[in-house]
């Protein structure tokens, strides 16, 4: 197979803009890097970027309202170049993903079992009946009950979490070499939840698969992941292992992010939030997204873009505050400290 | 406010079956349970959207379909669907879809559109940036605050949501319980709220229902579910919430076994196929609701917990301790 020191998945300097009444610049200049066998979790401000960016890895933004640049590769596939065929064999064998909403994903007029079963055939030569028989199997694996009975079943016959279980296994169907898993188990019960957790977990060691995992509950992340990324308004502003980001978080988004957690929290007691909403995005960001909200804001945030500092192998962090701490750092223009 | 007998049958599935529950005026009842066990079909039941085949739903005193409309309970009750994008409707903007109700009611149009630009304030979507957006534009998280906003829009006195924060983030999903909270005391609004993270329903509920397989198997206040965990599937549940240790993550599932067929449910206590404590009674006789401890307003159905059941655990009451 491929070299594990190998990335499985890089993105470089991605931006995603759509156009329609107005212009919302939705990915900004994101990089990300993923070793094939790693399991990685981006955490983040709803609306700012996750789903569009998995989405943009399976080519599956609208084409006309969409411009789209950066460079994306998987296990060595130019994605930006792919069409055609090409595209069709990567979506599903060399990358699958796991939708938010099941709705997007499963067909309402077809039963699961044949949705499964038409993914397999696609990319491999099997019958019909080996096909079903694959089926079968994936939906045991992500614990369905009566999976006989459920592969007749269509999608609105089932319950949220059934559905969601079944995209699980139409996504693993094929054993790609990328799974991209955007929330996928928000609509499991806890006893559920960490039964497909440890699935993936499981699957993920088995295929030797990389993982892009989306999800707001950090308890999740801490159970499936070995990296972290945070995303604000359309990039990334701080990446580390688990346990760096969970027990030293560094950029002041994140450090608002884990101190909203309700973990501790007493009924009746106001939560706390991060103040203020985030940017409007019509405009590409040309400082710091986060300074308008951000209580360490200095002048030089608002005026320019924070150099990304890089404080460990694997370790980043994009805030002006790591000045002075960190040895190294990436960004061309570094502004003069105040 | 009172919630009477639901009991749903098709030839199919019993999706909801005997479920009891009442939910009193101003106060928020959590409910939690596996996935499939009927927490939704039971929330479709109170805004009569599923038929009852049997039993009774009572609101406000008025039982439905003898003093009660369907458009009557409908003026009172709304919901908060869990597929966020299923339930909104793709040709109408934000503004049209959270303005459409009050519009019908026969609010005029201006100010129906002001309401919906103040509601979408409230749930953090600024209106100059998002009122003229259609779904598909909106993140998930976002859909999911336009349908908090659509509900709140119909002034209800009962809101039903169904899995309503779990696409927000922490910090969003925080602002917004915030605002069900304000709501709450500012009109005294009753809720139900249906949700798979324990730690929200934790903080959000006066009292906790826990369903197992179209059965309700414990309910009290949220303390005392929280501290006994008296029913075996509430231990379970529990056991299973997600660790928030990097250095000791949860390596064996605390519920094994695959969850029954519920087209064909298990006899007795539905939940002796994957019980730890079972024993032949439980497979036998369906256990009773018996009080916890004696507290009158703390309920389990567990042999374990009646003194007649013959269980060997139940002998002169002894209580089983939560499980690890
Ligand atoms: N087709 C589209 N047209 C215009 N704007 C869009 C479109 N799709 C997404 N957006 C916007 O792009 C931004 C990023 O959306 P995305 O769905 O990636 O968010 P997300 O991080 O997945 O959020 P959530 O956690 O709420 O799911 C959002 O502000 C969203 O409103
Ligand atoms: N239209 C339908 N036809 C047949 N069965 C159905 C239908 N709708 C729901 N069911 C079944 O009823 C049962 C209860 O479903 P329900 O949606 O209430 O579960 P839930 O507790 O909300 O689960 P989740 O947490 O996964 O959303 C499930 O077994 C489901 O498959
Ligand atoms: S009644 Fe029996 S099977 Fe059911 S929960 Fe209690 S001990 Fe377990
Ligand atoms: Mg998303
Ligand atoms: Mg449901």
């Amino acid at each position: 197979m491929t070299d594990p020191t190998a990335n499985l998945l890089e993105i470089e300097n991605l931006e995603v803009r759509f156009h329609g009444e107005r212009t919302v610049h939705a990915i900004n200049g994101l990089d990300l890097e993923l070793k094939s066998g790693e399991v990685m979790t981006i955490l983040g401000e709803s609306g700012s970027g996750k789903s569009v960016t998995l989405k943009a890895l399976l080519k599956l933004l609208p084409e006309r309202r969409t411009a789209m640049s950066g460079s994306m590769t998987v296990g060595g596939i130019d994605v930006m170049a792919l069409k055609g065929r090409a595209l069709s064999d990567y979506r599903g064998k060399t990358v699958s993903m796991i939708f938010q909403e099941p709705a997007l994903a499963l067909d309402p007029v077809y039963t699961i079992g044949d949705q499964i079963a038409e993914a397999v055939m696609r990319h491999e030569r099997v019958s019909k009946k080996d096909a079903l028989a694959r089926a079968l199997d994936m939906l045991k694996r992500v614990r369905i009950p009566s999976p006989e009975s459920r592969l007749k079943n269509y999608p609105h016959e089932m319950s949220g979490g059934m559905r969601q279980r079944a995209m699980i296994a139409l996504a693993l169907a094929c054993k790609p070499d990328l799974l991209l898993a955007d929330e996928p188990t928000t609509a499991l019960d806890a006893t559920v939840q960490i039964q497909v957790l440890l699935l993936l977990r499981e699957l993920q060691k088995e295929f030797g698969m990389g993982i892009v995992f989306v999800t707001h509950d950090i308890g999740v992340a801490v159970e499936i992941s070995d990296r972290i990324a945070v995303m604000y308004a359309g990039n990334i502003v701080e990446e580390g292992t688990v346990g760096e980001i969970i027990k030293d978080p560094r950029h002041p988004y994140t450090k608002g992010l884990l101190a909203s957690n309700l973990h501790d929290a007493d009924a009746g007691e106001t939560l706390s939030s991060i103040p203020g909403s985030p940017p409007p995005l019509d405009v590409k960001p040309d400082h710091c997204s986060f300074a308008p909200r951000c209580a360490h804001a200095e002048e030089r945030c608002l005026s320019a873009l924070p150099p990304v500092f890089k404080p460990g192998p694997g370790r980043r962090v994009a805030c002006i505050l790591e000045e002075g701490r960190a040895p190294q750092r990436l960004g061309q223009r570094l502004p003069e400290p105040a | 406010m009172r919630k009477g007998i639901f009991n749903r049958k098709t030839n199919a599935v019993r999706a909801v079956d005997g479920v009891s529950f009442t939910v009193a005026k101003g106060e928020t009842l959590g409910i939690v349970g596996e996935s499939g066990c009927g927490k939704s079909t039971t929330a479709r039941l109170l805004v009569g959207l599923e038929g009852i085949d049997a039993g009774d739903l009572i609101f406000d005193g008025d039982r439905l379909g003898v003093d009660l409309s369907l458009k009557d309970l409908w003026d009172g009750v709304q919901m908060v669907f869990q597929d966020s994008y299923a339930s909104l409707n793709p040709r109408l903007t934000i503004e049209e879809t959270i303005a459409f109700g009050p519009k019908m009611r026969g609010v005029a149009a201006d100010e129906a559109r002001r309401l919906a630009h103040e509601l979408l304030g409230r749930v953090g979507l600024a209106p100059a940036r998002f009122a003229g957006r259609y779904p598909h534009e909106l993140s998930g998280g976002q859909r999911q605050r336009v349908n908090i906003a659509r509900s709140l829009a119909m002034k209800p006195r009962l809101i039903i949501l169904d899995e309503a924060v779990s696409a927000l983030d922490k910090s969003v999903e925080a602002q917004v319980l915030n605002l069900l909270r304000e709501l709450k005391d500012e009109f005294g609004l009753t809720y139900v709220f249906i949700s798979h993270d324990l730690n929200v329903v934790r903080y959000v509920s006066d009292r906790i229902m826990v369903m197992y397989l179209g059965e309700v198997v414990e309910i009290g206040p949220v303390a005392a579910v929280w501290e006994k965990r008296a029913h075996p599937y509430t231990a379970a549940l529990f056991a299973a919430m997600p660790s928030m240790d990097p250095d000791n993550r949860t390596e064996v599932p605390p519920l094994a076994g695959d969850p029954p067929n519920p087209i064909d449910p298990p006899s007795g206590c539905r939940f002796h196929t994957r019980c730890s404590f079972a024993e032949p009674v439980c497979g036998k006789t369906r256990p009773k609701s018996v009080a916890v401890d004696g507290a009158a307003d703390h309920d389990a159905a567990c042999h374990m917990l009646d003194p007649i059941s013959g269980h060997s655990k139940s002998a002169g009451g002894s209580r089983l301790e939560a499980a690890e």
